[in-house]
Protein backbone atom coordinates (compact mmCIF):
# COMPACT_ATOMS: atom_id res chain seq x y z
CA UNK A 1 0.00 0.00 0.00
CA UNK A 2 1.58 3.24 -1.11
CA UNK A 3 0.68 6.41 0.75
CA UNK A 4 0.02 9.63 -1.07
CA UNK A 5 0.91 13.10 0.08
CA UNK A 6 -1.90 15.56 0.66
CA UNK A 7 -0.77 17.67 -2.29
CA UNK A 8 -0.63 15.14 -5.11
CA UNK A 9 1.91 15.79 -7.85
CA UNK A 10 0.59 17.26 -11.10
CA UNK A 11 -0.34 14.62 -13.70
CA UNK A 12 2.05 14.04 -16.58
CA UNK A 13 0.64 15.70 -19.76
CA UNK A 14 -0.20 13.42 -22.69
CA UNK A 15 0.27 15.20 -26.05
CA UNK A 16 -1.26 14.17 -29.36
CA UNK A 17 0.88 14.04 -32.50
CA UNK A 18 -1.37 12.78 -35.30
CA UNK A 19 -2.41 9.32 -34.10
CA UNK A 20 0.57 9.13 -31.71
CA UNK A 21 0.45 9.89 -28.01
CA UNK A 22 3.64 11.59 -26.84
CA UNK A 23 4.53 11.57 -23.15
CA UNK A 24 7.62 13.28 -21.76
CA UNK A 25 8.75 12.19 -18.31
CA UNK A 26 10.96 14.56 -16.33
CA UNK A 27 13.10 14.22 -13.22
CA UNK A 28 11.70 12.33 -10.27
CA UNK A 29 8.32 10.77 -10.96
CA UNK A 30 6.16 10.02 -7.92
CA UNK A 31 4.59 6.56 -7.76
CA UNK A 32 1.11 8.07 -7.81
CA UNK A 33 1.85 10.13 -10.93
CA UNK A 34 3.22 7.05 -12.72
CA UNK A 35 0.09 5.04 -11.93
CA UNK A 36 -2.11 7.96 -13.00
CA UNK A 37 -0.20 8.15 -16.29
CA UNK A 38 -0.77 4.43 -16.91
CA UNK A 39 -4.50 4.98 -16.44
CA UNK A 40 -4.55 8.14 -18.59
CA UNK A 41 -2.74 6.54 -21.56
CA UNK A 42 -4.87 3.39 -21.48
CA UNK A 43 -8.04 5.46 -21.28
CA UNK A 44 -6.96 7.73 -24.15
CA UNK A 45 -6.24 4.75 -26.41
CA UNK A 46 -9.53 3.05 -25.60
CA UNK A 47 -11.85 6.03 -25.40
CA UNK A 48 -10.26 8.70 -27.60
CA UNK A 49 -10.74 11.36 -28.76
CA UNK A 50 -9.37 10.01 -32.04
CA UNK A 51 -7.65 6.71 -32.89
CA UNK A 52 -4.23 5.99 -31.37
CA UNK A 53 -1.75 3.89 -33.34
CA UNK A 54 1.27 4.39 -31.13
CA UNK A 55 2.62 5.72 -27.86
CA UNK A 56 6.03 7.35 -27.49
CA UNK A 57 7.37 7.76 -23.96
CA UNK A 58 10.34 10.13 -23.82
CA UNK A 59 12.45 9.24 -20.77
CA UNK A 60 15.54 11.30 -21.69
CA UNK A 61 14.86 13.56 -18.70
CA UNK A 62 14.49 10.72 -16.20
CA UNK A 63 17.27 10.29 -13.60
CA UNK A 64 16.41 6.78 -12.45
CA UNK A 65 14.11 3.92 -13.40
CA UNK A 66 13.55 1.54 -10.49
CA UNK A 67 11.54 -1.69 -10.55
CA UNK A 68 8.31 0.18 -9.79
CA UNK A 69 8.62 2.60 -12.72
CA UNK A 70 9.96 -0.22 -14.90
CA UNK A 71 6.86 -2.25 -14.13
CA UNK A 72 4.57 0.70 -14.90
CA UNK A 73 6.31 1.30 -18.25
CA UNK A 74 6.06 -2.39 -19.16
CA UNK A 75 2.39 -2.43 -18.21
CA UNK A 76 1.66 0.70 -20.27
CA UNK A 77 3.18 -1.08 -23.29
CA UNK A 78 1.24 -4.28 -22.56
CA UNK A 79 -2.04 -2.39 -22.15
CA UNK A 80 -1.44 -0.44 -25.35
CA UNK A 81 -0.62 -3.61 -27.28
CA UNK A 82 -3.89 -5.21 -26.20
CA UNK A 83 -5.65 -2.08 -27.45
CA UNK A 84 -3.90 -2.27 -30.84
CA UNK A 85 -1.32 0.47 -30.23
CA UNK A 86 2.46 0.13 -30.19
CA UNK A 87 4.66 1.71 -27.53
CA UNK A 88 8.24 2.93 -27.94
CA UNK A 89 10.42 4.04 -25.02
CA UNK A 90 12.71 6.83 -26.24
CA UNK A 91 15.96 8.28 -24.94
CA UNK A 92 16.85 6.09 -21.98
CA UNK A 93 20.04 7.53 -20.42
CA UNK A 94 23.14 5.30 -20.56
CA UNK A 95 23.54 5.35 -16.74
CA UNK A 96 19.90 4.32 -16.37
CA UNK A 97 20.30 1.50 -18.91
CA UNK A 98 23.42 0.20 -17.13
CA UNK A 99 21.60 0.30 -13.78
CA UNK A 100 18.50 -1.48 -15.13
CA UNK A 101 20.57 -4.37 -16.46
CA UNK A 102 22.41 -4.76 -13.15
CA UNK A 103 19.11 -4.53 -11.28
CA UNK A 104 17.94 -7.46 -13.41
CA UNK A 105 15.23 -5.49 -15.17
CA UNK A 106 15.85 -5.71 -18.90
CA UNK A 107 12.22 -4.97 -19.90
CA UNK A 108 12.17 -7.49 -22.76
CA UNK A 109 8.66 -6.49 -23.88
CA UNK A 110 9.53 -2.85 -24.46
CA UNK A 111 10.55 -1.45 -27.85
CA UNK A 112 13.19 1.26 -27.41
CA UNK A 113 14.58 4.08 -29.53
CA UNK A 114 17.49 6.46 -29.00
CA UNK A 115 15.32 9.59 -29.24
CA UNK A 116 11.81 10.75 -30.14
CA UNK A 117 12.57 11.12 -33.88
CA UNK A 118 13.89 7.56 -33.94
CA UNK A 119 10.79 6.41 -32.03
CA UNK A 120 8.45 8.04 -34.54
CA UNK A 121 10.41 6.44 -37.38
CA UNK A 122 10.02 3.03 -35.72
CA UNK A 123 6.26 3.64 -35.62
CA UNK A 124 6.34 4.42 -39.35
CA UNK A 125 5.89 8.18 -38.92
CA UNK A 126 8.36 10.63 -40.39
CA UNK A 127 8.80 13.38 -37.81
CA UNK A 128 8.95 16.19 -40.39
CA UNK A 129 5.68 15.11 -42.03
CA UNK A 130 3.80 14.82 -38.74
CA UNK A 131 1.24 17.50 -37.99
CA UNK A 132 2.00 19.93 -35.15
CA UNK A 133 1.27 18.68 -31.67
CA UNK A 134 -1.81 19.70 -29.73
CA UNK A 135 -1.07 19.93 -26.03
CA UNK A 136 -3.94 18.52 -24.03
CA UNK A 137 -4.47 17.92 -20.37
CA UNK A 138 -3.99 14.42 -19.05
CA UNK A 139 -7.46 12.88 -18.76
CA UNK B 1 24.05 24.14 3.35
CA UNK B 2 24.28 21.82 6.33
CA UNK B 3 27.51 19.88 6.83
CA UNK B 4 26.89 16.19 6.33
CA UNK B 5 30.42 14.84 6.71
CA UNK B 6 30.85 12.50 9.68
CA UNK B 7 27.28 13.13 10.69
CA UNK B 8 24.18 11.05 10.14
CA UNK B 9 21.00 12.40 8.58
CA UNK B 10 17.70 10.80 9.45
CA UNK B 11 14.85 11.01 6.95
CA UNK B 12 11.33 9.68 7.47
CA UNK B 13 9.82 7.22 4.98
CA UNK B 14 6.08 7.41 5.50
CA UNK B 15 4.64 8.44 2.14
CA UNK B 16 5.01 8.48 -1.62
CA UNK B 17 6.56 11.95 -1.51
CA UNK B 18 9.05 10.88 1.18
CA UNK B 19 10.42 8.38 -1.37
CA UNK B 20 11.15 11.23 -3.76
CA UNK B 21 12.79 13.28 -1.01
CA UNK B 22 14.95 10.34 0.13
CA UNK B 23 16.10 9.72 -3.47
CA UNK B 24 16.94 13.41 -3.87
CA UNK B 25 18.89 13.45 -0.60
CA UNK B 26 20.98 10.41 -1.60
CA UNK B 27 21.57 11.82 -5.09
CA UNK B 28 22.92 15.03 -3.61
CA UNK B 29 25.06 13.27 -1.00
CA UNK B 30 26.50 10.91 -3.63
CA UNK B 31 27.40 13.82 -5.91
CA UNK B 32 29.06 15.71 -3.04
CA UNK B 33 31.10 12.68 -2.01
CA UNK B 34 32.34 12.34 -5.60
CA UNK B 35 30.44 9.39 -7.06
CA UNK B 36 30.37 9.38 -10.85
CA UNK B 37 27.07 9.48 -12.72
CA UNK B 38 26.69 5.72 -13.09
CA UNK B 39 27.52 5.15 -9.41
CA UNK B 40 25.06 7.88 -8.41
CA UNK B 41 22.35 6.33 -10.57
CA UNK B 42 22.96 2.86 -9.11
CA UNK B 43 22.93 4.10 -5.52
CA UNK B 44 19.80 6.22 -6.00
CA UNK B 45 18.05 3.29 -7.70
CA UNK B 46 18.99 0.95 -4.84
CA UNK B 47 17.75 3.63 -2.43
CA UNK B 48 14.43 3.77 -4.23
CA UNK B 49 13.97 -0.01 -4.06
CA UNK B 50 14.86 -0.22 -0.37
CA UNK B 51 12.91 2.85 0.70
CA UNK B 52 9.84 1.51 -1.10
CA UNK B 53 10.25 -1.81 0.74
CA UNK B 54 10.38 0.13 4.02
CA UNK B 55 7.17 1.90 3.08
CA UNK B 56 5.21 -0.93 1.47
CA UNK B 57 6.34 -4.00 3.44
CA UNK B 58 7.54 -2.38 6.67
CA UNK B 59 4.59 -0.02 7.02
CA UNK B 60 6.92 3.00 7.01
CA UNK B 61 10.12 3.80 8.85
CA UNK B 62 13.17 5.92 8.22
CA UNK B 63 16.53 6.10 6.45
CA UNK B 64 19.83 6.99 8.08
CA UNK B 65 22.52 8.32 5.75
CA UNK B 66 26.15 8.59 6.85
CA UNK B 67 29.10 9.87 4.86
CA UNK B 68 32.16 7.69 5.50
CA UNK B 69 35.85 8.37 5.23
CA UNK B 70 38.37 5.53 5.25
CA UNK B 71 41.86 6.80 4.50
CA UNK B 72 41.56 8.63 1.22
CA UNK B 73 38.42 6.78 0.23
CA UNK B 74 35.00 8.24 0.80
CA UNK B 75 31.72 6.44 0.86
CA UNK B 76 28.10 6.48 1.93
CA UNK B 77 26.26 4.15 4.25
CA UNK B 78 22.47 4.01 4.10
CA UNK B 79 20.27 2.17 6.57
CA UNK B 80 16.58 1.55 5.91
CA UNK B 81 14.81 0.81 9.16
CA UNK B 82 11.24 -0.23 9.81
CA UNK B 83 9.34 -1.69 12.73
CA UNK B 84 7.09 -3.78 10.54
CA UNK B 85 6.29 -7.50 10.47
CA UNK B 86 9.84 -8.51 9.56
CA UNK B 87 10.90 -11.06 6.97
CA UNK B 88 10.21 -14.69 7.83
CA UNK B 89 12.71 -16.12 5.36
CA UNK B 90 15.39 -13.56 4.38
CA UNK B 91 17.07 -16.01 2.03
CA UNK B 92 13.85 -16.52 0.10
CA UNK B 93 13.18 -12.76 0.10
CA UNK B 94 16.57 -12.22 -1.56
CA UNK B 95 15.64 -14.49 -4.46
CA UNK B 96 15.06 -12.87 -7.87
CA UNK B 97 11.38 -12.87 -8.69
CA UNK B 98 10.15 -13.63 -5.17
CA UNK B 99 7.48 -11.14 -4.11
CA UNK B 100 4.77 -10.84 -1.50
CA UNK B 101 3.82 -7.30 -2.45
CA UNK B 102 2.64 -7.68 -6.01
CA UNK B 103 5.88 -6.24 -7.42
CA UNK B 104 8.43 -7.78 -9.72
CA UNK B 105 10.39 -9.31 -6.86
CA UNK B 106 13.56 -7.52 -7.95
CA UNK B 107 13.76 -4.99 -5.10
CA UNK B 108 16.04 -6.66 -2.55
CA UNK B 109 18.05 -8.88 -4.86
CA UNK B 110 18.41 -6.10 -7.42
CA UNK B 111 19.43 -3.49 -4.86
CA UNK B 112 22.12 -5.83 -3.54
CA UNK B 113 23.68 -6.03 -7.00
CA UNK B 114 23.82 -2.22 -7.26
CA UNK B 115 25.97 -1.59 -4.17
CA UNK B 116 29.31 -2.78 -2.76
CA UNK B 117 28.10 -4.01 0.64
CA UNK B 118 24.65 -5.18 1.70
CA UNK B 119 23.35 -6.54 4.99
CA UNK B 120 19.83 -7.49 5.98
CA UNK B 121 18.73 -7.96 9.58
CA UNK B 122 15.20 -9.01 10.28
CA UNK B 123 13.25 -10.81 12.95
CA UNK B 124 9.60 -11.71 12.57
CA UNK B 125 7.54 -9.18 14.49
CA UNK B 126 10.47 -6.86 15.15
CA UNK B 127 11.05 -5.11 11.88
CA UNK B 128 13.74 -5.05 9.25
CA UNK B 129 16.97 -3.09 8.79
CA UNK B 130 18.77 -3.14 5.46
CA UNK B 131 22.16 -1.43 5.34
CA UNK B 132 24.06 -0.72 2.14
CA UNK B 133 27.48 0.87 1.70
CA UNK B 134 29.14 2.15 -1.42
CA UNK B 135 32.57 3.70 -1.98
CA UNK B 136 33.82 6.27 -4.46
CA UNK B 137 35.61 4.71 -7.46
CA UNK B 138 36.35 1.67 -5.24
CA UNK B 139 36.61 -1.92 -6.18
CA UNK B 140 33.94 -3.22 -8.54
CA UNK B 141 31.22 -5.04 -6.64
CA UNK B 142 31.43 -8.84 -6.80
CA UNK B 143 28.91 -10.09 -9.34
CA UNK B 144 27.49 -12.83 -7.24
CA UNK B 145 24.12 -13.94 -8.42
CA UNK B 146 23.98 -11.58 -11.37
CA UNK B 147 21.19 -12.50 -13.78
Amino acid sequence: MTGFSAARPAPVPVLTLGDILLVTLQGDLHDGAAEQLQHDITHRIAAGPGPVGGVVIDVSGVDIVDSFLGRVLAEIAANARLLAARTVLAGLRPAVAITLVELGLTLPGLVTALNVDDALARLGRTPSAAPPSHPEEGA
Amino acid sequence: MHARTASTSRLPITSDSDLAWVRQHVRQAAAEVGFNLVQQTKLVTATSELARNTLVHGGGGHMEATVLREGVTRGIRLSFIDGGPGIADPELAMTDGYSTGGGLGMGLSGAKRLVAEFTLESRPGQGTTVTVTDWVSGVPSPRTGAP
